[in-house]
């Protein structure tokens, strides 16, 4: 009794130590193979600095699509695991984010920035790892060709394919002169760059520049530069100073301020019932995504107001005073799909050079995305030899304290000649 | 906009700045002339006080709340700082500039971490436009700097007619002959760190309804504080004040007439001009 008591101890003490010990180097591949080992994609977000706000709520609806996503089985069965990293809206940091994610925490992609001087420095750092890094900022410098191969920006329009939709109808509607402010980096560059080859191609003038550092927080002085003659103030701005701009821009011009017309970044984030706001009443802005909600809205939008948490007035559900960058948000969302789709097609399973060409010719032979709630900002058309997504713009005009779209541009009102052709550099 | 105009804007503009301006730099000053030490935490107390008016004003709805609170909460933080922090590095130069930029980070991450990165308004008490033919003007601005006109006078006359003045005065020229004299000079220390960081948090405080409260909104006072208080002399509360006219006007003045890049360019080129030529600053005094 004792011996064969002996003996089953050992028994299982043996298989036991065969269990332990043969499964340990194999499993990981045999789940890996079996196709349930989770997507790890790197999420390089603005939690701190100057786009914290933007970065706040790119999270918020990062982790509401990987929800709905891994709610309906994963990306080709697997999982995703998101694993974020913080670059206080930093250029430095950014690039030594984009390695902190590849080298150590060894993800699959990485996606999320929103700043550009951020992209412009984190790009080159994900072109020499031969990382595919998808952005989600809106800058000209992803579809100009300055980058590398390996960046790609399917979630959001550029800048430049924004102005080209919307000038026309500012020109038309609003007045020929024009005088622009605009943030004094490569996103306000954009801006300078290209509404002024549009306000002269439509016979329009500019007629002066006023560049404010980003960082600023007193505007005032910045106005008296805006000649007399001028019919409209283009304005657009970013970071914690928007509303205080907003403010002293309705202070300064008073009943007799010329037409507005303004990127919805000079409001992202902030209430438009706040205190000061009043004199904005008939101005207008552009959006990309309708910050409100009206009884035209779709069923997939309002699915994915649900999912985000914002409520009508695009603020969060929980509290009506955090206003969501709604505008700029939705292109983590559509990203992630985007993702989805580009893994699904090229079979891509591990990172490394063969699964990687086979991502990145996937995605470039991508040409549009239909509007679902997949891609809830609407249809996209994606030009793959400049990795640059094309969408519908809309114009909308403050009416009682609310954004209405009055014009909704279509997709080939935004596109022009392309200047690059990333599939011709080698992976 | 004529030149005129344009003018009277840049004057309004500065004059505004250079209060405000004058009373963040004056705790600066103040905490270096009788403690001899640089408070590089100094902008975060500025934030500080504007993220507690932001609180009160809200959650009781009155700003008055929140101006009279923020500098007596920012001012507790302080003395608890001096006492557990500066205290314990026993005031070493040194020591207190590593300790006080630990407290600036952690005052940020602090702040970071409950408050958000948000930033977020305050409504004005008063909001009224002053309506030039040319152009209009903040109201509430003008009352800031009113407010902040007035808030130096008490200082100035609490430090030149007050007793516990004339005992700052004191540790500020000689330390070792003060306490000599019984003065109570650890308590004296506290005292001025408290009310360096009040005197910020009260202009914080005030700035929120036209700035708003964000937490990084620090960084650009302390820049300018370091920029007034070594131009008019370290430690000398006249200097600070000149200073600090000088720069907030010739701030707003560069900033509309030229470009405010300009204007901090020229402010940054008086101070090496100044320092140059009189190495202490306009109101420094000579040490030995």
């Amino acid at each position: 009794m004792a011996s064969r008591s002996r003996r089953n101890f050992l028994k299982a003490a043996g298989a036991l130590a065969v269990a332990t010990s043969l499964p340990a180097p194999w499993t990981p591949r045999a789940v890996a193979q079996g196709g349930s080992a989770p997507l790890r994609l790197g999420f390089q977000v603005h939690r701190t600095g100057i786009g914290a706000v933007y970065g706040r709520w790119y999270e918020r609806t990062t982790t509401a699509a990987v929800k709905l996503i891994n709610e309906k089985g994963g990306i080709a069965g697997r999982p995703i695991e998101i694993v974020a990293e913080d670059d206080g809206t930093d250029p430095k940091r950014g690039a030594e984010v984009v390695e902190k994610l590849a080298v150590q925490h060894k993800v699959d992609l990485i996606f999320g920035t929103l700043f550009s001087h951020v992209v412009i420095a984190s790009a080159p750092r994900a072109g020499e790892l031969k990382i595919p890094y998808l952005v989600v900022s809106e800058g000209y410098h992803v579809a100009s060709g300055r980058l590398n191969r390996y960046v790609f920006q399917p979630g959001i329009t550029d800048v430049r394919s924004q102005v080209t939709a919307v000038a026309p109808w500012i020109l038309k509607n609003l007045g020929k002169k024009v005088t622009l402010i605009f943030p004094d980096y490569a996103f306000g560059h954009d801006h300078r760059d290209f509404f002024s080859r549009m306000a002269a191609a439509q016979g329009g003038t500019v007629r002066a520049l006023v560049p404010i550092p980003p960082t600023e927080t007193s505007f005032t002085k910045y106005f008296p530069r805006v000649p007399a003659d001028t019919d409209v103030v283009y304005h657009v701005m970013v970071g914690p100073g928007v509303l205080t701009f907003v403010k002293e821009m309705g202070e300064h011009f008073g009943r007799r301020r010329p037409q507005l017309f303004g990127f919805v970044d000079s409001l992202e984030g902030v209430d438009l019932a706040s205190p000061g706001l009043e004199f904005l009443e008939g101005t207008y802005f552009w959006e990309a995504f309708p910050r409100y909600a009206s009884p035209t809205t779709p069923a997939h939008v309002r699915t994915y107001r649900e999912r985000v948490g914002v409520n009508d007035s695009g603020a969060s559900v929980g509290d009506p005073k955090d206003v969501s960058t709604f505008s700029h948000m939705f292109g983590c969302w559509e990203t992630l799909f985007v993702i989805k789709r580009a893994v699904e097609q090229s079979r891509y399973r591990n990172p490394g050079a063969g699964d990687y060409k086979a991502f990145v010719e996937t995605l470039e032979g991508f040409s549009s995305f239909p509007e679902g709630l997949e891609h809830p900002q609407g249809a996209k058309r994606f030009v793959g030899r400049l990795h640059q997504v094309f969408g519908h713009q809309t114009i909308s005009r403050v009416e009682k304290r609310r954004l209405g779209v009055v014009h909704r541009t279509a997709i080939e009102d935004s596109m022009y000649p392309p200047e690059a052709d990333y599939t011709k550099q080698p992976l | 906009m004529s030149v005129g105009p344009h003018l009277l804007l840049a004057l309004l503009e500065g004059t505004v700045g250079a209060l405000v301006l004058a009373l963040t730099a004056l705790g600066l000053s103040l905490v270096f002339g009788v403690m001899r030490i640089v408070n590089v935490a100094h902008g975060e107390f500025f934030m500080l006080g504007a993220i507690v008016a932001w609180y009160v004003s809200t959650t009781t709805g009155s700003f008055a709340a929140g101006l009279v609170v923020a500098p007596l909460v920012v001012a507790a933080i302080a003395v608890a700082a001096d006492r557990l922090v500066l205290r314990r590095v026993g005031y070493e130069p040194e020591s207190t500039i590593v300790a006080t930029i630990g407290l600036l980070y952690i005052l940020q991450q602090l702040v970071l971490t409950t408050y958000g990165p948000y930033a977020r308004p305050v409504e004005a008490p008063v909001y009224f436009r002053i309506d030039f033919p040319w152009f209009g003007y903040s109201g509430y601005k003008v009352i800031v700097a009113v407010v902040a006109a007035g808030l130096l006078g008490i200082t100035w006359l609490a430090l030149s007619r007050t007793r516990l003045g004339l005992r700052m005065r004191a540790t500020q020229q000689d330390r070792e002959m003060a306490q000599a004299f019984a003065i109570p000079v650890a308590r004296i220390y506290t005292i001025a760190f408290g009310l360096g960081a009040a005197l910020t948090a009260v202009a914080g405080a005030l700035i929120v309804p036209v700035q708003q409260a964000h937490y990084l909104m620090g960084l650009d006072a302390l820049l300018m504080s370091f920029v007034v208080v070594i131009l008019g002399g370290l430690g000398s509360l006249r200097g600070t004040l000149v200073a600090a006219l000088l720069v907030g006007l010739s701030d707003g003045v560069v900033s509309v007439l030229f470009s405010p890049t300009l204007a901090k360019i020229v402010a940054t080129l008086l101070v090496g001009l100044v320092l140059a030529v009189r190495g202490r600053g306009l109101f420094g005094e000579e040490t030995a």
